[in-house]
């Protein structure tokens, strides 16, 4: 297992470095606090850390998820049904830190459940119990002014997105904002294990890296060994969540192995 | 950075799409360039003369406008004080406001190559509108519309369906206009090269509470131009009923600038403020303040949390847990006011209405004109009240039958 120094955009730097020292691609699963319930989430993610995964995406729950497929749907509802809060996910991270979980965390969340929390203090809160990153999908460079202030004071990584339909402007807009790395959607649509990934994937991710060597990270649809193999020669890391969370259906080794699974797949 | 030019139309929303500190665009980065491009194409369009042109002509062929203005002389002299005017939007084809912004989207999204059309619907009359607009001009329509939805709305479900367009149940959360909404973006997102998203309400993401009110505001200057020409003067107080805010906002606008007229919004009060069982966003800042939901940034339902909460009322329309961005501005700079009326007092002014005028309401305008029954008593009998009857009740019968025998 990676042991990492420091915390924030410095973590999640060097989480990048041991990877591609390693001539690999960064493993970093998504898993919603609360799901299947808050104790098994939690055993979830310290199982995948056990088997080297390089960080974390770490879920908070929102009523209207408007960009997750029906999986995430339905595991953050069930989270929701399970009495889990904003500030139930921030001593979830600060209970995974004192179980020893050393891999960078990146809180992720719609907007509205942070503003009801505020701005300033959830990055604060988020940042003091060891949280390295936010990432939030509603959030475009254009309206996170605050959140941007907020989280370079703190030396935390605010992440943005770029899909398939994102134009020249708009990849050069993105890659002036991205602070950590910018996430990657493969496809345009919403979260979900996806049998094969787009056949384009490399035309558009040349089309980024034309303009900006901020790292990658490519997210939405990946879901198998075979896709992981792949991530290697085309980004810096890659996220797995719909794949992992219906694997906790079946309980926290089928996600171990899973997990175990695609990062064997790097090497 | 989109290149939108300030329109001389009005001064809001900005260029960001802010009115005042509401509205934005806060949304999945997939659908960022679509807004774009929606935003490029609308103000293409509306530089346009023959778009003007084309949607004039079907406005008043095919949709029937202008709508009339209807004295509701039985009503007002039954409570005896203000006289009462009525918008008759219940006469426009389809039976309600929403083919209005309907016909000025689809002819749009024709405009922009886009072949397939997807709509969400509460009540069903923004999913009719849809259908009928798509059948008009040859366009595939998919609407979302939430179970509980499409069972309190089976006559507008068999309408659409008999239009040609796909009616997709929605499962998920409250299975209301909410998570239908949630449903028609994530198709958006995943189809957004093929698909215009025909948007029925004032709100979501900018363009669309500029465009949606723009393509009502026929609504308003019909209204004012028909006021000053039979009573030769404006009304003292305009009122609408406040779902989303489509109707209203189409009322409201073009008497903006007209500081003498009231501009009164009305929401819906379900159960009661106290019950927090309805649609009240401004009238219960105990469970509503800003925040950003559906893509926009204006007052939402929520728990402590910032979890969106499920409304009610007994109008699918109004069961929303947020309101249009300008709506919130208006109220802000105190422009207009918003109150509410309850199940009861809407389904009181339904049954009113319909026996001393003649006119079946629509559930949601039912709103509206409770709010009128509320003030006319208070008022002298040379003021005036414009109601806006954004729609008419026929789809309502069931809900109402049901209603009233319990």
């Amino acid at each position: 297992m990676t042991t990492l120094i420091g915390r924030g955009l410095q973590a999640i730097d060097a989480m990048f470095r041991a990877a591609e020292q390693a001539n690999r691609a960064a493993f970093l699963p998504y898993f919603p606090i609360g799901f299947p319930d808050y104790d098994a989430s939690l055993a979830a993610i310290e199982a995948m850390a056990q088997v080297g995964v390089d960080g974390f995406e770490i879920g908070i729950p929102f009523s209207d998820p408007l960009a997750d497929g029906p999986t995430i749907q339905a595991a953050t509802q069930r989270a929701l049904e399970n009495g889990i809060t904003v500030k139930r996910c921030l001593q979830a991270v600060k209970a995974l830190r004192q179980r020893g979980i050393k891999q960078p965390m990146l809180m992720m969340s719609y907007l509205n459940p942070l503003l009801a929390y505020g701005v300033e203090a959830f990055v604060k809160d988020a940042c003091n119990v060891g949280a390295d990153g936010l990432i939030i999908p509603d959030l475009p460079p254009e309206e996170a002014n605050l959140f941007a202030e907020v989280c370079a004071q703190e030396d935390m990584a605010l992440i943005f997105f770029l899909a398939p339909t994102s134009n020249q402007a708009r990849i050069r807009l993105v890659a002036k904002q991205a602070r950590g790395f910018i996430y990657v959607v493969s496809l345009t649509g919403i979260t979900g294990a996806r049998k094969d990934l787009p056949e384009d994937l490399a035309d558009f991710i040349a089309r980024v890296r034309a303009e900006t060597d901020t790292r990658l990270v490519l997210g939405f649809g990946i879901s198998q060994p075979e896709h992981a193999r792949m991530m290697n020669e085309l980004v810096d890391g890659f996220i797995v969540g719909s794949a992992l969370v219906r694997a906790a259906e079946q309980g926290t080794e089928a996600v171990q192995n899973l997990a175990q699974s695609l990062r064997a797949a790097l090497d | 950075m989109t290149d939108y030019i300030k329109r001389n139309l009005t001064d809001l929303p900005d260029e960001w799409g802010y009115f005042g500190a509401f509205g934005g665009r806060f949304v999945p980065e997939t659908l960022m360039p679509a807004l774009d491009e929606l935003i490029a194409a609308y103000q293409e369009a509306m530089a346009d003369p023959a778009f003007h042109q084309e949607l004039a002509h079907l406005q008043r062929t095919y949709t029937g406008r202008p709508t009339p203005v209807t004295y509701a002389r039985r009503l007002s002299e039954h409570l005896g004080g203000a006289q009462i005017y009525l918008k008759r939007e219940d006469l426009a084809h389809t039976g309600a406001h929403k083919i209005n912004n309907a016909l000025g989207q689809a002819l749009l999204a024709r405009r922009m190559g886009k072949k397939r059309i997807i709509a969400e619907t509460g009540a069903g009359q923004h999913g009719v509108a849809s259908a009928t607009a798509a059948a008009l001009l040859g366009l595939e329509c998919h609407v979302y519309m939430g179970s509980v939805d499409i069972a309190r709305q089976q006559p507008n479900v068999f309408r659409m369906k008999l239009l040609g367009a796909d009616v997709i149940p929605v499962e998920s959360g409250s299975k209301t206009l909410k998570d239908a909404i949630n449903e028609a973006i994530r198709d958006w997102v995943t189809n957004v090269r093929t698909t215009f998203y025909l948007l029925g309400s004032a709100l979501g993401p900018h363009p669309y509470p500029m465009m949606v009110r723009d393509f009502q505001s026929v609504i308003g200057v019909e209204a004012r131009q028909q006021m000053l020409e039979e009573v030769g003067r404006l009304p003292d107080v305009c009122i609408a009923c406040v779902g989303g805010g489509s109707n209203a906002i189409g009322l409201f606008h073009a008497f903006r600038d007209d500081g003498a007229v009231d501009l009164i919004g009305v929401e819906a009060g379900g159960h009661g403020v106290e019950s927090k069982q309805h649609a009240a966003r401004f009238a219960d800042l105990s469970i509503s303040r800003p925040g950003v939901l559906h893509g926009t940034r204006s007052y939402v339902m929520q728990n402590e949390d910032g979890q969106i909460m499920e409304t009610h009322s007994i109008s699918a329309g109004l069961d929303y847990p947020s309101v249009g961005p300008e709506h919130a501005y208006l109220r802000e700079i105190e422009r207009a006011y918003y109150t509410l009326a309850t199940d009861g007092e809407a389904l009181e002014a339904f049954q009113l209405l319909s026996e001393l005028e003649g006119i079946i309401p629509a559930l949601e305008s039912s709103h509206a004109v409770a709010e009128a029954i509320k003030r006319a008593p208070q008022m002298s009998v040379d003021e005036i009240i414009l109601v806006n009857l954004s729609g008419r009740g026929d789809k309502d019968l069931d809900t109402v039958i049901k209603a009233l025998g319990e």
